[in-house]
């Protein structure tokens, strides 16, 4: 019970926080004091207090958008175990609604960008579409990898399955495996290298033209259910990743937290020494993100 | 050890895939070299110690590590050409069908009558793969200094076949090959360098071309 708390409130609070870490680590690496780790539920705050300005052509699909992604998330959310403790909801072949949780909240992001008709946020939601189907076969790939390593269709005892002694006996496998995932969890998540979560240049961005019209609460769900999107794919990378485990529960989500905000160090130092790829090359990232994951499919099917 | 040298091998197909993905030579010449270094510590780990092995590791080390790469590096110099500009089929194109041949590759070893203690290990599909990845780039690149490095892959290949066969390779066949292969790329040197000074350009689609 105590378990399932703590899984509900660190999904529900912790988002943010990353979102912040990353932030404090570019500002460190440029030599600038930079915004407050809480800057992001300050943001949340004054955007929900706002008001919402909805355009007159659009319809209910554009108010619905944000609320149907961001609930999505937090779906998938409940399904992935944190750390070493099981997720509050498991069955068999829920590998697959996990994928396809956040392949909804993006089919509603885009259509809700394709519904307010105008040309840039279209453009966008083509971007993001492209990408997205190639980022699909990298994350199922791995979600098969992981299925056959543990023997089961469930995301639960597939995460709890693995271990530092796993790493051993097939490193080669696990280590393309993440190296796949890391470059899916950047580009999902719109991080340099793959789009600037910071521009506002129409031309060159990818997720953030798609949300250019929403404002108001309704902005404040698409931002909060990013950072959470972040979080939840952070966490089953860092689940495969560094399966610690130290027996004790409490320690153990003290170790996912650690964890969790070292991920956030790490984005934030890539994101500071990379510059962003040219559209064209973004593609080609994916398909070895690809190739990467479906290798180490082959090194275990093997 | 076996499953380091496993390791080690994955990492080698990885490079075929980073030499398939790259359009930028020097990128694909220090790839060809990594992964001959990487070649060159094989066999150090899967036979015991003698000082013969020690010299053939040396020797590959400086061959495919130090040598070959500084004589591709001369010769990009004097043509002055940066990047491959545009290969036969496309870079996704070719990064698909490598993948698809190193998948190919692994059914193909599994079928392979292999003598029992070689059946788990990576060497023959990656020899495989790693062959077909050297067919790839020769057969798609225009540029000659491209296709060197297609044959030097090749050759990789075929190495990693050879550790399998012999479990101690006499020195003098090993030093054989690798003088074959130094002499080979010194040759490709200076065609190349000939290619470009005749046509003032080293695409070899080119050259089928009949022209007074």
């Amino acid at each position: 019970m105590t378990d399932i708390l703590i899984h509900a409130l660190l999904v529900i609070l912790m988002p943010p926080l990353l979102l912040g870490v990353i932030g404090k680590t570019k500002a460190a690496f440029a030599g600038r004091v930079g915004p407050s780790y809480f800057q992001h539920y300050y943001d949340l705050a004054k955007l929900i207090r706002k008001g919402t300005v909805i355009s007159d052509t659009t319809t209910w699909i554009f108010t619905a958008g944000p609320v149907i992604t961001l609930a999505a998330t937090l779906v998938a959310a409940l399904l992935l175990p944190l750390g070493n403790h099981a997720a509050p909801i498991a069955f068999a072949g829920d590998m697959v609604l996990f994928a396809y949780l956040f392949a909804l909240g993006r089919f509603f992001t885009t259509l809700a960008a394709l519904d307010t008709g105008s040309s840039f946020e279209g453009m966008g939601a083509a971007r993001e579409a492209t990408f997205a189907c190639l980022a699909e076969p990298a994350l199922f790939f791995a979600l098969i990898t992981l299925s056959r390593m543990s023997g089961t269709l469930s995301l639960s005892p597939m995460m709890t399955n693995l271990s530092v002694s796993l790493w051993f006996s097939s490193g080669a496998a696990l280590l393309l495996l993440i190296g796949g995932l890391f470059i899916v969890l950047l580009a999902e998540n719109c991080r340099i290298p793959f789009d600037d979560p910071t521009t506002h240049l129409e031309l060159t961005m990818v997720h953030e033209v798609m949300v250019l019209d929403h404002s108001g609460p309704a902005f404040a769900y698409i931002l909060y259910g990013a950072a959470m999107k972040l979080f939840v794919m952070g966490a089953f990378f860092i689940n495969i990743a560094l399966p610690l485990k130290s027996g004790n529960a409490m320690l153990d989500w003290g170790i996912f937290i650690l964890l969790m905000l070292g991920l956030a160090v790490a984005i934030g130092v890539v994101e500071s020494i990379m510059a962003r790829l040219r559209l064209v090359r973004i593609p080609q990232m994916l398909v070895a993100a690809c190739i990467l994951s479906g290798f180490s499919m082959l090194l275990i099917l093997r | 050890m076996d499953i380091f040298a496993d390791q080690l091998l994955v990492f080698v197909m990885l490079i075929n895939f980073v030499v398939l993905g790259s359009s930028r030579m020097t990128m694909a010449i220090r790839a060809v070299a990594v992964q001959g270094v990487v070649l060159g510590l094989l066999p150090g780990i899967i036979h015991h110690f003698s000082w013969h092995l020690v010299a053939i590791t040396v020797g590959i080390i400086l061959a495919k590590g130090v040598i070959i790469p500084w004589l591709l590096f001369r010769a990009m110099d004097r043509i002055q050409i940066k990047r491959e500009v545009e290969p036969f089929i496309g870079y996704v194109s070719t990064l698909i069908i490598g993948a698809v041949t190193t998948a190919l590759a692994f059914v193909f070893a599994a079928k392979l009558p292999l003598a029992p203690e070689h059946q788990g290990l990576l060497f023959v599909p990656a020899s495989i793969a790693t062959m077909m990845t050297g067919f790839l780039t020769l057969t798609t690149r225009r540029k000659a200094i491209s296709q060197v490095i297609g044959y030097l892959i090749l050759e990789n290949g075929i190495f990693i076949f050879g550790l399998l066969l012999t479990t101690a390779m006499p020195v003098m066949v090993e030093a054989g090959a690798l003088l074959d292969l130094l002499v080979g790329i010194f040759v490709m040197g200076i065609v190349i360098n000939h290619i470009s000074n005749e046509f003032s350009s080293i695409d070899t689609s080119r050259l089928t071309a009949l022209k007074e």
